[in-house]
Parts: structure tokens; C-alpha cells; sequence
């Protein structure tokens, strides 16, 4: 039948059957078909017209009704099929049909609806239909469905621009609504919010400039009103609209717009009022800014400006600095807006806040000017093309002079704020002059070794010295590099005269200026050679030195490869340089000696290799993968060879063997092998790779050096968790498995093959590997185990966590987003299950790997499950082990918040264990305990007033508590417990 | 005791209908020695005026700390000998809320801090007309007492004391 054009005579029997089946027989299902039907081209519009014909004209208003829904039916889906002459004769019924019964209307609307989305409307059609409407129909008083549709006519015709001579009614069906007042009922099945309704209608108001005529003066009325919400939906509102306004639609409000902004915030008690009248000045300013004018039409933006001046200036003067603050972000807010208004205003108002600044003398009133005169610079972002056309230009000399004293003033606050107007200044380009450039590397040399008590400042002038040196390497390179190299000079020898070196000496505050300034890849040649000097260095030096020393330049060094990571060609450079020479300082202190050697053995500390591995890390991640080919090679080379042939000292005693008979000391380089190999790309092919997965797994059950062990697990499971599925990977995990089999059988390694199977089953379980379940299986099962639960219980933490040094997203490994809500549904109901069957004493084993996993959990993913686990968590609380308790106290409280009718049945309860966890000795627990006291509070009034006096009598011991952070939730939890059924509150 | 208190709290007509506004502190940052379960805190002047800065004005819907009313240079404490003492200053020398608002302060600093606090609300020497009066039954324990069990009184320290929503 569809083969059946129009043309060549359409069965139009059919069709009169669909037709009367819809009309008469009141069923729904055939205006689809007939849908169908007309879109698949078997009949046309005309047609459904005829067919309808006598029902359109029936005495009864309902059948009426009915035949022109399923036309309008049609039409909301077909309207992209009628001609143009066929949309003139179908609005001309439609409007005729707006005079007929109340019945009919809301499917007339529709019809109408339908048309007004077609493209092919001839001109002044809109007008029509809009006058039709408003003639023939009440809309205020339509269904609220009704009403909707109208709009939404309204809206589509807008998209036309074809309001025309309407826009006073159009304003006001829309404008009644304004500003939505709506809560929505609870339960509501549509999910309608506030928020939705407010947007959408102000897509409406803000759609066109001919409603400003009279939407500003609404606006200006409820912004002056007392209602909060009303303030800012009209704020938000005409901000909107200056999107689409021109200076003629603002051009008599402004004055009003001003007043009642102004007003707001100088005068308001909310920082979201505040915030959104300055974004309303912002863009009234931006709109005035960018107006195009007619020729006899005057610029509004400058007289606008003055206005914002006269009325701001006088409080930037004023001695006592009342009201400076709301001034200046009025005046920024407009300044920001454009380049000419930024000139406009910065030009009046910097030689001003200059003067002031010399006429007060206290550093804090300096620094609050100063703070402004920054704000002011900080909008300095437009681009001009001659350099002095710059606003700032004129001002340079006393800008300088004015950040120098800043910055050599005795108040850190003071300081702090120089600081930062000087990074600000620095980023003008061709701004600062060399020699201002000299006098501020001076400035932040003194500032980078500044007292432990003036650390904001200290950790300011290093995050300046970066910004800069990245604009201006050349002055930090001539002016800072040798001195923080003669400093570095210095303290060694001050090492060799041993000069202890406390935690802030000033070898520690060189390391992180030599860092800080790493910014620009020639400095970085300068610095890092300088670096690893030092540590050259002071390895080599006669005296002891302590593990933070060498720490220290660690940490200095893995900041460098940080900022060298956006830089292909630094990066490679610092690969190729630090890591051969780490890798050779290790291997060096690791060779057997006649007679050991202290710093030898500081070298080979844990956090001494753990600070190495970390430069390692970083200095590796994010090689290319050609470059890390050239790396792996020699590096697996010397591990599994002895080949120390890439290292720059390479004249050793004796041979590099840590997976044969090598000294404990070789041995655990393994970290630093794990480093390298765990932050390669994942798709650099590793030479000898069989090879080197057994050598790990040998020395992961090794019973000597837990270090050693416990690094070549986790170098096996970084490689492993990177392994492409396939055979070799079976075979890897096989190995694995019979590994772990065998270790925790016996006795003497059952720790190293527990160590083994956690970092196996973390491997399998970030990727879901489904081999993982078997494994965590088997993990679960080792929490009754006398001798392993205790670490078994920790290890689910382990297993939840993000590890720092393997197993990282930054270093390749595979994790997927999801793993731990997929941990948490595949295996609490099994740790569940495990904590009731399992015997009394070894049941906070379990307790304690189920808070790992909910602790560990996104809250939104947490709460519909606590429910489910609330006996279990009340059981809990009982628990000694403080992260039992921690990890059941952070899932109770936002069930409090959440559910507290079905937390009120157990309010003695939760009254009696969280007072007496109140006084725990762990201050996170008191902490969390007294949060919960806090939540408490939101349970029915009745149901805790019996417990007020005693709660508040209890809560009066950890208002003495020694620790400042418990005393601040015992004071906002009694507070509120004193509020329980008082007047007032 | 707040004599002619009630005036001004709902009539509608402010006595000091547009005071000037100062900024917030922000948050105390947390230190490294804060965190430490070891290290004590002692109760110190920002500690204290942390609990008061954020009391509601009777009359204003903005904080003691925004009208200025407080601040922490006039807070004095020493947590060895268990004194507190704080000076506030009315907005004008006449506002009848000064005792209503010592009131609120010494309500709030009798449950936040410990027990062994002996403490000391007064208002900023010289900036009211009735300073010595209000004085006086700020410290007057069986006064204050007295005044929290005026259900007017109570509701009206503890909407002060309410955070702010």
C-alpha cells in the first residue's frame, strides 16, 4: 500500500475509517497511523482535511474538539511538508477557530503551535495569529498546560522577530510570572525545579530589546524590593539582557540602574547579591561599550563612567577607608568590561589611590590601597597596539617605586601584596625596564630566604620568581643563578664544618629558589646541572649527612621535571641527565665496601629511595615513546646484566647483581628499577620482559629485606596491570598465583606472598581483570586468618586507594573510574556475610576492611546503600579500633542529615556512643564524633529533648579540649543542642 | 534589664539605618600544629573572636563583625588563668540594642567555652552614652540569669545566635 503514490489513487476508504475510529471512536491509536501515512507521502494534508470535513463541522463541541486534534496531531509532526499557500489556509481556519467553544481551544492552540514552527510563513502571518490569540482567547486564565502552549507559540514566532505591533501584551502574559515564585510538590512526578521555570523564563523576557521599555522598570522595582530571591533573578535578569540591549533600550534607565545597583552593594547583607550586582554593571557596561551609534546619537559610555566615579571616588579618599571595598569593586566590575572603559577609569582613579597610598602611612591602610591599585592592574589585559596608548605607561615610575617599597616594608601583609602586583606588573610586556628587572630579582632573592614565620610571604616570592623567570630568563639567570649557587656553595661547607642543617636552613630555602625559578628551559640547563652537582657533592663529602638533606634536593629536583613536563625538549633533557645520574649515585652507594660508610647507607634509606623514586616518576611519565625506548633498554640492561656502561661514573668495585647474589643493599635499587619501568607509556615494548617478571616474583618472596620484597611485588603488579591481555599475560598470572599458593602455605613467607597476592589483586582489580574476584576471594578469606587478618584488614585500604608511586593514572597504569563502586557491589555483601559467620575475635577484621571500602567511597554512591548497613554500623561503633570508628562515624553523619526518621528510633543509642567517643584519644574521632552530636540535631525535636540536659552537660568537656579543631565542633554542636526547642530558634 | 530594648526590635524603624559595612575574615586557616594530636592549642584572641564574630545584629541582618561591633583587637585571653575579656562598641552612642547585644555575647561565650572561664563582656570605654550601666548588669550573673528566663528576651539572643541561613 505504501508503494502506492498519492496520485495513483489513494485508497482513501482507509483513511475515513482511521478518521472516524480517532473521532468517533475515541480511540488514540489511529492518529499514529495516520501520522505514518501522511509522512510516508500516502495521503496529504488536504486529504486528512477532507476526511475529517463533517466532524469539524458536528453540532457537539467534543467532536469538534476531537477532529481538530488529530489535525493538529498531524500537523506538530508534518509541518515540514505543507506548502505555503497550504499554511495560509490552514491559519486562517485555525484562527476562525479560536472563536469556537472552550472544549475546542487547547487543540486550536495546538494547531496553532504546529503552524507557527513552519518556515514557509509568509510575512505578517505571525501578527495574525498572535492578534487571533489575544482577541479571541483569556490566556491568563487557560490550564496551565494551555498557557504553555501559547508561550511556547510566542517563542517560536519570536525566533522570527515578528512581535510587531504586540510586544506590550506579549510582555505582559510573560511578565505576570516574573519573578517565578514556585516550590515544587513533593513527589512531583515531572521534576520540575525553580530553577527551570526561572531560566526559561528569562530566555522569554531577555529575548528581545523591545521589551525593555517595560521590563527595566520591572526590573529596577523588584531589585529595590526586600525579597532576596526577587533581587537576584532581576539582577540576573538585566544581565541577560545587555546581551542583546543597545545604548537606545538602557539609555533612560541608567541612572535608575546605577542607583538601585549601586545600592545593593554598598548596602548588602549577601555576598551572592553583591556578586551578581557587579556582574549586572559589568555587562550594562560591556553593552554600552560595544553600541553601535547612529550619527546623531551621543556616547553613553562616558558620561555613564563619570557617574560610577563621582559617586565611588569620594570613598576612596575618605581617611577612615569606610565603604573603600564595595567602591572599588564597583568601579573594577565597570573597568573590566572593555578596553575603553578600563582606560577611562584606571585613568582617574590610579593617580588617586598613588596619592593616597603616600598620604597613609600605617601598613595596613598601605596595603588595603595597594590591594585595590592591584585589582585595578590586574584588568589591564587589553591588547593595544602602540605601547603608549597603555593606560599603565604614564604611571610606570610610581607603580615601581610604590611595589618596591611594598615589598621592602617591614609588614608581611604589605609584602604579600607588593608580591603579587609585581607578578602583575612583570606580565605587561615590555613594561619593566632592566633595571627594574634587577631590583626585582634582589627583592625576591631577599624574600625567598625570609624566616620560618613569614612563610606566605617566602612561598609568594618563589611562585613570583617562577612567573617571571618564564617572561624573563635572562635577568634571572645573570642576576639570581649565581647567587643561589653561592649559596649552594656555602652550605656545603657548612656541612663539612658539621653545622647541623635544621629543617629551614637556608641550603633548604636555595634548593626550592633553584626550583621555583626552573620555569623557562634555559634556566633549567643552568639549574638542574647546579642540582646534581650538589648532590654529587655531598655524597662525596666526609661528613654525615642526614637522609632530609639529600630528601631535600629530591624534592627540589622532582619540582624541576615537574615544570619540565610541558616542554618535550626539557623534559628529555632532564631524563637523560638526572636519571643516569641517580641511578649511578644508587648503584655506587650500594656496591659491598671494606669498610661501610654512613652516608652509604642514608642513601639506601626507605625515604631517601622513596624521594629517588619519585624524581624517577616524574622525570619518566611523560617520555615519548621512541625516547623511552632508548631508556629501557639500558636501564633492564643494567638490572638484569650488571651493564653499567649509560651511567656517567661508571668505574665500580664490583658487579651490579641485584637479582642474583648482589648485596641487600642492590637489592633494593629494585624501587628504583619500579620507578622507571611503572611509568613508561604503555605502549613501550619492555626488552626481556619474561624474564624480568620471574627475577621480581623471586625476589618478591625473599625473606631477607622487607623493602626489597615489597617493591619487586609492586614492580610485578605495575607491569602487570599494563600487560595487553592475552597468553603471556595468563602465564604472568598463573606464575602469580602458584606463587602466592606456595608462600602461604609454608611458614617462613607467608607475609611476602600475602604482600604479593594484595598488589596482584590491586593490579587485576583497576583494570577488571576477571580474574580479580577469585583473588579478593581469597584476600576476604585471610581475614579470619590468626596470623594475616590484622594485614588483610589494612589491605582493602591499599586496595581502595591511590598509590603515589605505581599503579598511577599519571604513569600509564590501567584504572578504570568505576573500580571502587564495582569493588564495593561485587564484595560487600560478602564482607557483610564474613563479619556475622565469622567467630568474636577476629570479627573487627572484618569491620575494619568494610570501613576501608565505604570510606573510600563517593558519598552520592555511599548513602542509598547505609541503610541496608545500619545495624551493622550501630554494631560498629562498639569497635575498638579507631578506624572502625572513624570510617562508621563519617558514614552515620550524613545519614542523619538524610534519613532522620528512621535514625530517630535509634537515638539512645546514638546519644551513648557518640558522647563516649567524644573523648576519644584519636582527635579525628572526637572530631567526627562531635560532627555527629552536631547532626543529631536535625532528628524530630521531641524526640531528643529528653537527652538536652545531658548532652549539654557532656559537651562541656571537649570545650576544653587541647585540640583547637575539636573545640570548634564542640562549640557548634552545644550551640545548637541549647537552640533544641528554645524560643527563637 | 534591656531597658527599652524591645523599641527597636521589629517596630520597623531602624535607629541606624545605614551603617557602614566591613569586610569578613575569612576562615582561620588550619596549621600543621592544629592538625598535630599531639601539640595543644591554647584558647587564643582569634579563637574567641572566631565564636562572637558571627553573631547577628538585633536589628541589622548582618553580623557583629560586619557592623564592626567586635573585633578581634579588643578581645584580651589568657587560657592559663582562664580569663576572657571582650569590649564591643555599639554603632552609635545611643543605640539602645548595646545591652541585648553584650547579652547575645556573653550568652555565646558561656556555652562555647569551658567552665573555668571567668569572663568579662564590656563596651569599648567612651563609645556609649549609657556605658556604665550597661556595664554593670552585663556582669551581674543573677541578672543575666534572670533576663534568659524572659522568653521574649531568650528568643530574641537566640535568633543572634542562630546560624544564619
Amino acid at each position: 500500500m505504501a508503494a502506492a503514490a498519492p496520485e495513483a489513487g489513494v485508497p482513501t476508504g482507509a483513511l475515513w475509517g482511521l478518521v472516524q475510529d480517532f473521532v468517533m471512536g475515541q480511540q488514540d491509536g489511529p492518529a499514529e497511523q495516520v501520522v505514518a501515512d501522511v509522512k510516508s507521502g500516502s495521503y496529504t494534508v488536504l486529504q486528512v482535511v477532507e476526511a475529517l470535513g463533517s466532524s469539524l463541522e458536528n453540532p457537539e463541541p467534543q467532536t469538534r474538539a476531537r477532529g481538530i486534534q488529530l489535525l493538529s496531531q498531524v500537523l506538530l509532526q508534518c509541518h515540514s511538508l505543507l506548502l505555503e499557500k497550504e499554511v495560509v489556509h490552514l491559519i486562517l481556519f485555525y484562527e476562525n477557530r479560536l472563536k469556537d467553544h472552550h472544549l475546542v481551544i487547547p487543540s486550536v492552540l495546538q494547531g496553532l503551535r504546529a503552524l507557527s514552527l513552519c518556515v514557509t510563513m509568509p510575512p505578517g502571518l505571525a501578527v495574525s495569529v498572535l492578534k487571533a490569540i489575544f482577541q479571541e482567547v483569556h490566556v491568563q486564565s487557560l490550564l496551565q498546560v494551555d498557557r504553555h502552549t501559547v508561550y511556547n507559540i510566542i517563542i517560536n514566532f519570536m525566533r522570527t522577530r515578528e512581535e510587531g505591533p504586540f510586544v506590550e501584551e506579549l510582555f505582559e502574559v510573560t511578565s505576570c510570572y516574573f519573578p517565578i515564585d514556585f516550590t515544587p510538590p513533593p513527589n512531583d512526578p515531572h521534576g520540575i525545579q525553580r530553577d527551570d521555570l526561572i531560566l526559561s523564563l528569562r530566555v522569554v523576557l531577555a529575548s528581545t530589546p523591545q521589551f525593555a521599555e517595560f521590563l527595566l522598570p520591572l526590573l529596577i522595582e523588584k531589585v529595590d524590593s526586600e525579597i532576596l530571591s526577587a533581587k537576584l533573578d532581576s539582577l540576573q535578569t538585566l544581565n541577560a539582557c545587555c546581551a542583546i540591549y543597545g545604548q537606545k533600550e538602557l539609555k533612560d534607565f541608567l541612572p535608575s540602574l546605577w542607583a538601585s545597583i549601586r545600592r545593593e552593594v554598598f548596602q548588602t547583607a549577601s555576598e551572592q547579591v553583591e556578586a551578581e550586582g557587579l556582574a549586572a554593571l559589568h555587562s550594562l557596561t560591556a553593552c554600552l561599550s560595544r553600541s553601535v551609534l547612529s550619527a546623531d546619537a551621543e556616547d553613553l559610555l562616558d558620561p555613564f563612567l563619570s557617574n560610577i566615579l563621582q559617586d565611588c571616588r569620594h570613598h576612596l579618599c575618605e581617611p577612615d577607608m569606610k565603604l573603600v571595598w564595595p567602591s572599588a569593586k564597583l568601579l573594577q566590575a565597570a573597568a573590566g568590561a572593555s578596553a575603553r572603559a578600563c582606560d577611562h577609569i584606571t585613568s582617574h582613579v590610579l593617580p588617586l589611590l598613588l596619592e593616597q597610598f603616600h598620604k597613609h602611612s600605617q601598613s595596613n591602610q598601605r596595603r588595603t590601597i595597594l590591594e585595590m591599585i592591584l585589582g585595578f592592574l590586574k584588568l589591564q589585559k587589553w591588547s593595544y597596539d602602540d605601547k603608549d596608548e597603555r593606560p599603565l605607561c604614564g604611571f610606570k615610575d610610581q607603580l615601581c617605586l610604590l611595589v618596591f617599597m611594598a615589598l621592602a616594608d617591614s609588614s608581611a601583609q604589605l609584602q604579600l601584596v607588593g608580591i603579587r602586583a609585581l607578578t602583575v606588573l612583570g606580565a605587561q610586556p615590555d613594561f619593566l625596564s632592566s633595571e627594574d628587572l634587577e631590583q626585582t630579582v634582589d627583592h625576591l632573592y631577599r624574600l625567598s630566604f625570609l624566616e620560618e614565620d613569614s612563610q606566605r610571604c617566602r612561598v609568594a616570592a618563589l611562585e613570583a620568581s617562577g612567573a617571571l623567570a618564564t617572561l624573563y630568563p635572562g635577568a634571572f639567570s645573570n642576576h639570581l643563578i649565581p647567587k643561589l649557587a653561592e649559596e649552594l656553595h656555602r652550605g656545603e661547607s657548612d656541612f663539612a664544618r658539621g653545622d647541623g642543617s635544621p629543617k629551614c636552613s637556608p641550603h633548604l630555602r636555595c634548593l626550592q629558589a633553584l626550583s621555583a625559578v626552573s620555569t623557562n628551559p634555559s634556566i633549567v640547563k643552568e639549574t638542574l646541572p647546579l642540582l646534581l652537582e650538589h648532590l654529587g657533592r655531598i655524597n662525596k663529602g666526609n661528613v654525615v649527612t642526614g637522609p632530609s638533606d639529600i630528601i631535600a634536593v629530591c624534592q627540589s629536583l622532582q619540582q624541576v621535571a615537574e615544570k619540565c613536563q610541558q616542554d618535550p625538549e626539557s623534559y628529555w633533557y632532564f631524563h637523560q641527565t638526572a636519571v643516569p645520574c641517580l641511578f649511578a649515585l644508587a648503584v655506587q652507594a650500594s656496591m659491598p665496601e671494606k669498610e661501610p660508610s654512613v652516608l652509604r647507607e642514608v642513601l639506601l634509606e626507605d625515604e631517601v629511595l622513596a624521594a629517588m623514586v619519585s624524581v624517577i616518576g616524574t622525570a619518566t611519565t611523560h617520555l615519548s615513546p621512541e625516547l623511552a625506548a632508548q631508556s629501557v633498554t639500558h636501564i633492564v640492561s643494567l638490572f638484569l646484566d650488571g651493564n653499567t656502561s649509560f651511567l656517567p661514573e661508571n668505574s665500580f668495585p664490583s658487579r651490579f647483581q641485584p637479582f642474583q647474589d648482589g648485596s641487600s643493599g642492590q637489592r633494593r635499587l629494585v624501587a628504583l628499577l619500579m620507578a622507571f619501568v611503572c611509568s613508561l607509556p604503555q605502549n613501550v615494548e619492555i626488552p626481556r620482559l619474561n624474564q624480568l617478571m620471574r627475577e621480581l616474583l623471586e625476589l618478591s618472596c625473599c625473606r631477607s629485606c622487607p623493602f626489597s620484597s615489597n617493591a619487586a611485588a609492586k614492580c610485578f603488579a605495575g607491569l602487570l596491570n599494563k600487560h595487553p591481555a592475552g597468553q603471556q599475560l595468563d602465564e604472568f598470572l598463573q606464575l602469580a598465583v602458584d606463587t602466592v599458593e606456595a608462600g602461604l602455605g609454608s611458614g617462613p613467607t607467608r607475609h611476602q606472598a600475602f604482600t604479593l597476592l594484595l598488589w596482584v589483586t590491586k593490579a587485576l582489580v583497576l583494570r577488571y581483570h576477571p580474574h580479580s574476584s577469585s583473588l579478593t576471594t581469597q584476600l576476604m578469606g585471610l581475614l579470619s586468618d590468626p596470623e594475616l587478618g590484622p594485614a588483610a584488614a589494612d589491605g582493602f585500604s591499599l586496595l581502595m586507594s591511590d598509590c603515589t608511586d605505581v599503579l598511577t593514572r599519571a604513569g600509564h597504569a590501567e584504572v578504570r573510574i568505576m573500580f571502587r563502586q564495582r569493588f564495593f557491589t561485587d564484595n560487600v555483601p560478602a564482607l557483610v556475610q564474613g563479619f556475622h559467620a565469622a567467630p568474636q575475635d577476629v570479627k573487627p577484621n572484618y569491620l575494619k576492611g568494610l570501613s576501608h571500602v565505604l570510606h573510600r567511597l563517593p558519598k552520592p554512591v555511599l548513602l542509598p546503600e547505609l541503610p541496608t548497613l545500619l545495624s551493622l554500623l550501630l554494631e560498629a561503633l562498639s569497635c575498638s579500633d579507631s578506624v572502625v570508628q572513624l570510617c562508621t562515624l563519617s558514614c552515620l553523619q550524613p545519614l542523619l542529615l538524610e534519613a532522620p526518621q528512621v535514625m530517630s528510633l535509634h537515638v539512645d543509642t546514638l546519644v551513648t556512643k557518640f558522647l563516649n567517643l567524644s573523648s576519644s584519644p584519636s582527635m579525628a574521632v572526637r572530631i567526627g564524633a562531635l560532627q555527629c552530636m552536631h547532626a543529631l540535631t536535625r532528628l524530630p525535636t521531641p524526640v531528643l529533648l529528653p537527652y538536652k540536659p545531658q548532652v549539654i552537660r557532656a559537651l562541656a568537656k571537649p570545650l576544653d579540649d587541647k585540640k583547637r579543631l575539636v573545640r570548634k565542633e564542640a562549640v557548634s554542636a552545644r550551640g545548637e543542642w541549647f537552640l533544641l526547642g528554645s524560643p527563637g530558634s | 534589664m534591656v531597658g527599652g530594648g524591645g523599641g527597636g526590635v521589629g517596630s520597623g524603624l531602624l535607629e541606624n539605618a545605614n551603617p557602614l559595612i566591613y569586610e569578613r575574615s575569612g576562615e582561620r586557616p588550619v596549621t600543621a600544629g592544629e592538625e598535630d594530636e599531639q601539640v595543644p592549642d591554647i584558647i587564643d584572641a582569634r579563637e574567641i573572636f572566631d565564636l562572637i564574630r558571627c553573631i547577628n545584629d538585633p536589628e541589622h541582618p548582618l553580623t557583629l563583625e560586619e557592623l564592626n561591633v567586635v573585633e578581634q583587637v579588643r578581645v584580651q585571653v589568657s587560657d592559663p588563668d582562664s580569663t576572657v575579656a571582650v569590649a564591643f562598641t555599639p554603632t552609635i552612642p545611643h543605640c539602645s540594642m548595646a545591652t541585648l547585644i553584650g547579652l547575645s555575647i556573653k550568652v555565646k561565650l558561656l556555652r562555647s567555652l569551658p567552665q573555668r572561664f571567668k569572663m568579662d563582656v564590656h563596651i569599648t570605654p567612651g563609645t556609649h552614652a549609657s556605658e556604665h550601666a550597661v556595664n554593670k548588669q552585663l556582669a551581674d550573673k543573677e541578672r543575666v540569669a534572670a533576663a534568659l528566663e524572659n522568653t521574649h528576651l531568650l528568643e530574641v539572643v537566640n535568633q543572634c545566635l542562630s546560624a544564619r541561613s
